[in-house]
C-alpha cells in the first residue's frame, strides 16, 4: 500500500506458536518492536495465530507488548500458509499497522513473502539488525548478503508496512517487566479458513533431533573425518555438551549425514553461543553458515586452513586425536 | 502436464575469493552460473514430464547474459526458454521480480505447475516463489524435498524445523524445493549442440504489459541504502603440536565463561 494513501501506526510482531507453545522467537522479536516502538513513540501488537495455546498470552505483556491479537481456530494448528498469508493480509489491512516483523523460520519465510504481493509492499528477509532512522523515522532494516561476507541496509521509504523477517537468536529476549495490555479477539471472516491446501501429516524429529539453529552449541563435522564412522567422535561430543550436530556439504553429499544438518549458503545458518568445527576448511559458503557464532573453535590438520582465520581457538592436528582428548577433558571438567 | 520452471543466473560463489586484509569480497572475474536450487527445480520439472508427459518451459529474468542460464537448462533437457529482459527491469526487488515472473507466466501459459528454487545465493530471499504464487493467485509450497502427483492434485513433503509436514494442494500451484529433492542431471552432447542453436524468446516491458513504473528499482518498494563489509575481527589463539593440551585448556575455559561447564 502506497505511504502517502494510508494512515498507519505501530509495530506488529507476528508471533509463532508450535504445538501449542510460543517459541522463544516471539519474546526476542517483541523486546525489539518494544525498543523500536519507543523511538517512534507508539505502541507494539502481538499476532497469535494458534490451533491451541497451551500458555497464557498475557505472559507477553511483560516482554514489551500492549496489545495481543489472539486468532484460535482448529484450521491453525497445523501450518497452512495460504490461510495465515490471508489472515496476516486481513489484520494489516483493518489496522494498518507501520511496521511488521516476523520470525526469519520456515513458517514466516513461507507466508510473509506471500502477504507482501498480496497488499503490495516490500519485504526484507533475514535480518540482522533493525533501527529507525533518526531523520524520518523510516525502518532501517540490516540483513547479510551474498553469504554474509556483505551487510545491506535496507529500507521502504514509500510503502506500508515495512516488513522484515527476523532470525530466529539475533535479539535477546528482554527481562520480564511489569505486566499491563489487552488481549483482542478479531472477528475473522469464515472465508479466510477456506483452503487449496491440505495438511496431510506431520512427522516430528525425535527431541535429540531439534532445529540446529535452536541449539546453542553446535558440533559440526567436515570431509577432514575421512569416513562416515568417525561422525561418532561429533556425536559424542555434542552429545556430552547437550548440542546439536552440524556438517558440511559434502558430508552430507556423501550421505554420512542427512541434509537438516548441513551448515553454510546452501544449508542452515545457525549463530550458536559455542560452534565446533572438525575437519572443515572454512570455504565462505561454510563461513558464511556459522560465522556469527559467539565462540568458534577449529580442528584441522591444515595450519592455512580459512576456517582458523574466524576461529578464537585454532586446534591444529589430527582429528582422531584431538576430539577423543578434547572429550576426555571436558569429562574430568564434569565429574 | 505443462511445467514452468523459474531459474536464476547467479554469481559463481566458488570463484568468490575473500581479501584477507580487509575482509571483502573480490568479485572481479567472477562466472555466472544458474543457481544450484534451480537446477533441482528443473530436474522435479523433468522427472514429473518423464512420468506423465508435457513440457518443460524454463523463464528467467535478466540481463542478455542471463541466456546463457537457459541454453544450460535447454542442454539439460528442457524444452523451451524464454529470456525476460529489458534495461527498466534492472534492479529489482523480490516484489517487482515477481510482478515480471508472474505476468510471464500468465503470458505462456496456463501452466499445470510452477518450480522454483527455495532460495537463490546471491540475494538469498528465498521470496520469488511466494510473491509470484499470491500475484497469480495459486497455492503454493516451499521448503519440498518430494513430490508426488496424486488425485489430480499435487502432494508434496516439506522439510521444516521440528521435522517434516506433509501437504496436498490442487493444480495448478507454485512449489519451491531444496537439494535433498533429486540429483540434478548432465547435459548430453546432442542436447548441448541443440541447445547452442535454439532460439530463445526474449520478451520486454512492452511485450509483457509492465509498466516502467512497476518494474525494477522504479518498481520496488525496498531501497539498499547501504551495502557494507562486516568485520568479524577475531582473536585467534593458535595451537599445534605440543600446544594442544593447552588448547584443550583454553576450550574448557571458554565453555565454562558460557556456563556450559
Ligand atoms: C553455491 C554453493 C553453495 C554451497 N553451500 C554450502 C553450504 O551451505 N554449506 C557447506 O558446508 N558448504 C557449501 N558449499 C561447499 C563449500 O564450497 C565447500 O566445498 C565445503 O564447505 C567444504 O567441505 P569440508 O570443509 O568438509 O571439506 P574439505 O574442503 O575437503 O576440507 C576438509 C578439511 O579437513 C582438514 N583435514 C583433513 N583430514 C584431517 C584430519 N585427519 N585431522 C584434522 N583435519 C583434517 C583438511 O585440512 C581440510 O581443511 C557450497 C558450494 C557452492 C558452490
Ligand atoms: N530473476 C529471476 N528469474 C527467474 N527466476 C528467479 C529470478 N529471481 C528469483 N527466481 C526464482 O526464485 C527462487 C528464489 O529466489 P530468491 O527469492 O531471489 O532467493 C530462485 O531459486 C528462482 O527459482
Amino acid at each position: 500500500m502506497l505511504r502517502n494513501l494510508t494512515e498507519s501506526k505501530g509495530v506488529f510482531v507476528c508471533g509463532e506458536v508450535r504445538r501449542g507453545k510460543i517459541h522463544s522467537v516471539t519474546m526476542e522479536l517483541i523486546g525489539k518492536a518494544r525498543e523500536l516502538a519507543d523511538k517512534k513513540n507508539t505502541d507494539v501488537t502481538c499476532i497469535l495465530f494458534c490451533g491451541d495455546l497451551a500458555e497464557v498470552p498475557e505472559i507477553l505483556f511483560s516482554y514489551g507488548a500492549e496489545r495481543i491479537l489472539l486468532i484460535k481456530h482448529e484450521k491453525l494448528t497445523y501450518f497452512n500458509q495460504e490461510i495465515t498469508a490471508k489472515l496476516l493480509s486481513f489484520i494489516i489491512k483493518k489496522y494498518k499497522p507501520e511496521i511488521v516483523l516476523a520470525p526469519a523460520t520456515s513458517e514466516g519465510r513461507t507466508y510473509l513473502p506471500a502477504v507482501a504481493a498480496m497488499v503490495h509492499t516490500g519485504l526484507t528477509a533475514d535480518c540482522t539488525g533493525l533501527d529507525i532512522d533518526p531523520e524520518n523515522g523510516l525502518l532501517l532494516q540490516t540483513r547479510p548478503a551474498i553469504g554474509g561476507n556483505v551487510m545491506a541496509t535496507i529500507k521502504t521509504p514509500e510503502y506500508v508496512p515495512q516488513m522484515a523477517t527476523v532470525r530466529p537468536k539475533t535479539f535477546r529476549i528482554p527481562s520480564p517487566s511489569e505486566f499491563c495490555g489487552e488481549v483482542i479477539i478479531p472477528e475473522i471472516p469464515d472465508n479466510i479458513f477456506e483452503s487449496r491446501i491440505k495438511v496431510m501429516e506431520m512427522e516430528y524429529n525425535s527431541a535429540n533431533a531439534t532445529n540446529i539453529q535452536d541449539k546453542d552449541i553446535v558440533i559440526s563435522g567436515g570431509k577432514g573425518l575421512k569416513k562416515q564412522e568417525n561422525f561418532s567422535l561429533i556425536y559424542e561430543l555434542a552429545e556430552l555438551l547437550g548440542g546439536g550436530i552440524g556438517a558440511s556439504r559434502p558430508t552430507v553429499e556423501a550421505k554420512w549425514i542427512s541434509y537438516p544438518h548441513q551448515v553454510g549458503l546452501s544449508g542452515k545458518v545457525v549463530s550458536p553461543k559455542f560452534y565446533l568445527a572438525a575437519g572443515i576448511s572454512g570455504a565462505v559458503q561454510h563461513l558464511a553458515g556459522m560465522q556469527t557464532a559467539n565462540k568458534i573453535v577449529a580442528v584441522n590438520k591444515d595450519p592455512d586452513a580459512p576456517i582458523f582465520k574466524v576461529a578464537d581457538v585454532a586446534l591444529c592436528g589430527e582429528i582422531i586425536d584431538i576430539i577423543p582428548r578434547l572429550i576426555a577433558r571436558i569429562r574430568k571438567e564434569m565429574n | 502436464m505443462k511445467i514452468a520452471v523459474l531459474v536464476k543466473q547467479v554469481p559463481d560463489s566458488d570463484e568468490i575469493r575473500m581479501d584477507p586484509e580487509k575482509g571483502t569480497m573480490i568479485r572481479e572475474g567472477t562466472g555466472n552460473i544458474v543457481n544450484p536450487l534451480d537446477l533441482n527445480a528443473l530436474e522435479a520439472g523433468f522427472v514429473l514430464r518423464g512420468k506423465y508427459g508435457g513440457e518443460v518451459y524454463v523463464i528467467s529474468m535478466g540481463p542478455p547474459q542471463a541466456d546463457i542460464a537457459l541454453r544450460e537448462a535447454l542442454a539439460l533437457g528442457a524444452d523451451h526458454a524464454c529470456l525476460v529482459s529489458d534495461k527498466f527491469f534492472a534492479g529489482a526487488d523480490s516484489w517487482a521480480t515477481s510482478l515480471v515472473l508472474a505476468k510471464t507466466i500468465e503470458k505462456l501459459g496456463p501452466f499445470d505447475l510452477i518450480l522454483a528454487g527455495e532460495k537463490a545465493t546471491d540475494g538469498e530471499t528465498g521470496q520469488v516463489g511466494p510473491e509470484v504464487a499470491a500475484m497469480l493467485d495459486i497455492p503454493f509450497s516451499t521448503y519440498v524435498s518430494s513430490i508426488e502427483l496424486c488425485d489430480g492434485g499435487i502432494e508434496v513433503r516439506r522439510t521444516i524445523e521440528e521435522g517434516y509436514q506433509t501437504q496436498y494442494m490442487a493444480l495448478p500451484c507454485l512449489i519451491t524445493v531444496l537439494n535433498d529433492i533429486n540429483e540434478p542431471g548432465m547435459p548430453t552432447l546432442s542436447l548441448k549442440k541443440k541447445a547452442r542453436r535454439a532460439e530463445i524468446k526474449i520478451f520486454n516491458s512492452e511485450e509483457l504489459g509492465v509498466s516502467k513504473e512497476e518494474a525494477g528499482l522504479a518498481g520496488s518498494p525496498t531501497r539498499v541504502v547501504k551495502i557494507y563489509h562486516p568485520k568479524i575481527s577475531r582473536q585467534t589463539s593458535f595451537y599445534s603440536g605440543r600446544e594442544i593440551d593447552e588448547g584443550l585448556e583454553h576450550v574448557v575455559e571458554i565453555l565454562r565463561d558460557l556456563a556450559v561447564l
